[in-house]
């Protein structure tokens, strides 16, 4: 284990987990149009943070139930007729700006703040890493398991039903892991930069995928460079890690179509 | 038993009763056509058939294991989504290559396997579904509105094809339609349907009885009498004949009524 004494390998090592689990449940969000979703349970996570430490329990739990509660919320609210994007629009800045009034009330902590906004991956430590990697597994086995339900499901409600599928479980599945990947992303990215790491590495996968495994795989090889080349480019411009591994996965969407630009159209 | 068999079945969106008091029943190796107005609760019916709406009175039972094969009306596909046919049709059971190839030459598009399904035509989309709902070896192929998007003599090919698959596999069919000449003349059945049963029984019965041409006018009793004729040549010169029906159903009509099959056609 000398290895993970290394606070750069933790880190790399973090980034890696998050951006494995953020692309097939990244993939989801971009062809279900969950975007906006995934901002609202990232952002509720903020408020999570500060119950747990004013209660003191872990950070991850606290995340974890309050991004639970906020998807869920929205999910049930969707479906009484309320406008979506609207709706999500108050839920999720609110619950932000609540996280961050809340925060404020516990004095210690308040020099941590940036650190749950825009993630401290540098800061990761043995029990943070063996918490990314257990609830990234748990996300990998969970969207393996249900992968082909999801998929029709994602198609088409009613083709999913014709196929014995109940496309509203579907639903809660990729609601509980989207709590999940929220309340792992924390420490890596931040509450702010989680919806990103969740839809910028599938959109580049986009251009050259013809197949969902596909673009879930080239999605998980974006994320994966954009963590670590991020990382690597954090360190060497002194710059914030998590704002930095957004802006490489940014770049890489950039060429992505750039270079699709310039390719001859697939026939 | 019923393949399925809906009782007293009354559906509600909301405050609005989309179908009341429907009975209805589909037994093994039947073809029926649903036909009704826009609006009549006809896709609703077929939900309610495959389960994706709640009936708030009455009960669906389904047959134990019973397989629906489900032509969709459409479906919208995110262009975010890249998806091959060959992929598409192993949804949601994965299906050997040589059983997708195989499916594909049955729904008369073989050799798109490779396709993006968002590069397909209208009519190779709907082959498509269809050749996916094959490959679930259904006990009953559900078809909402499945020739949209095909021209005349492409939904004639279509039906008569459902006819052969019938043939064929010993499936049931149960069709939505608009297109009630050429539906109708390929059934055992039609269900004549209004938010409740107008009438129902064999094609012939439902042509000429007052509560269908109340909703759809008598035009379309000689459009299925030229048809029904069709129906004893060779399939060779079924463009022609699907032609000539197209126009005879025009002839034939008086104005109210056809604009408003042509309205339900669309």
């Amino acid at each position: 284990m000398t290895l993970l004494d290394d606070f750069m390998v933790r880190a790399a090592l973090a980034g890696l987990g998050v951006a494995l689990a953020a692309a097939p449940l990244g993939s989801f969000v971009v062809w279900r149009r969950m975007a906006y979703f995934g901002d609202a349970t990232a952002h509720a996570g903020i408020l999570g943070v500060a119950l747990a430490l004013a209660m003191s329990v872990p950070i991850f739990a606290g995340a974890l139930v309050l991004a639970l509660a906020m998807a869920l919320g929205a999910t049930a609210l969707a479906g009484r007729g309320f406008a979506m994007d609207t709706m999500l629009g108050v839920l999720a800045h609110s619950a932000l700006a609540f996280g961050l009034v809340a925060v404020s009330f516990l004095p210690s902590v308040r020099i941590d703040l940036m650190g749950y906004l825009f993630g401290d991956i540098l800061a990761v430590s043995k029990t943070d890493l063996a918490v990314i990697w257990i609830g990234a597994g748990l996300v990998l086995a969970l969207l393996a398991w249900r992968w082909s339900a999801l998929l029709t499901a994602t198609l088409g409600e009613d083709l999913a039903y014709s196929c014995g599928i109940n496309p509203a479980r579907e639903r809660l599945v990729l609601t509980l892991a989207l709590a999940l990947v929220v309340a792992v992303a924390i420490k890596v990215v931040g509450v702010l930069l989680i919806a990103a790491m969740l839809v910028i590495p599938p959109a580049t996968a986009r251009v050259f995928s013809s197949t969902p495994e596909g673009m879930v795989l080239r999605a998980g090889v974006c994320g994966a460079v954009a963590a670590v080349g991020g990382l690597r480019l954090a360190f060497l411009l002194d710059t914030p890690a998590g704002p930095t591994i957004v802006c490489l996965a940014a770049v890489l969407f950039l060429v992505a179509y750039l270079i699709r630009g310039v390719l001859p159209a697939r026939a | 038993m019923s393949l399925v068999q809906l009782e007293d079945v009354s559906v509600a969106h909301g405050r609005n009763t989309v179908l009341s008091h429907v009975n209805f029943r589909i037994d093994r190796g039947e073809i029926v056509t649903v036909v009704g107005p826009n609006g009549s609760g006809k896709s609703t019916f077929l939900r309610a058939i495959i389960g994706a709406v709640r009936p708030a009175r009455g009960r669906v039972s389904r047959a134990k294991g019973l397989r629906i094969g489900y032509v969709p009306q459409k479906l919208p596909l995110d262009p975010t989504l890249p998806i091959t046919v060959g992929r598409f049709l192993s949804l949601p059971t994965r299906v050997a290559p040589e059983a997708a190839k195989s499916a594909l030459a049955e729904a008369e598009v073989p050799d798109l396997a490779g396709r993006q399904m968002s590069d397909l035509s209208g009519g190779q989309f709907q082959r498509v579904l269809l050749a996916r709902a094959l490959l679930a070896q259904p006990d009953l192929l559900l078809l909402d509105e499945a020739t949209q998007g095909l021209d005349q003599p492409g939904s004639a090919r279509f039906y008569r094809q459902i006819e052969a698959l019938r043939q064929e596999r010993g499936c049931a069919v149960l069709m939505v339609s608009h297109e009630l000449h050429v539906v109708m003349s390929a059934s055992d059945r039609v269900i004549c349907l209004n938010g409740h049963v107008c009438c129902e029984g064999q094609p012939e019965h439902v042509a000429s009885a007052p509560e269908y041409r109340a909703l759809f006018g008598t035009g379309t009793q000689g459009a299925l009498a030229l048809y029904r004729h069709d129906h004893d040549h060779d399939h060779d010169h079924a463009h022609d004949h699907a032609h000539d029906h197209a126009q005879g159903h025009h002839d034939h009509a008086d104005p109210a009524p056809a604009a408003q099959a042509q309205e339900a056609a669309r």
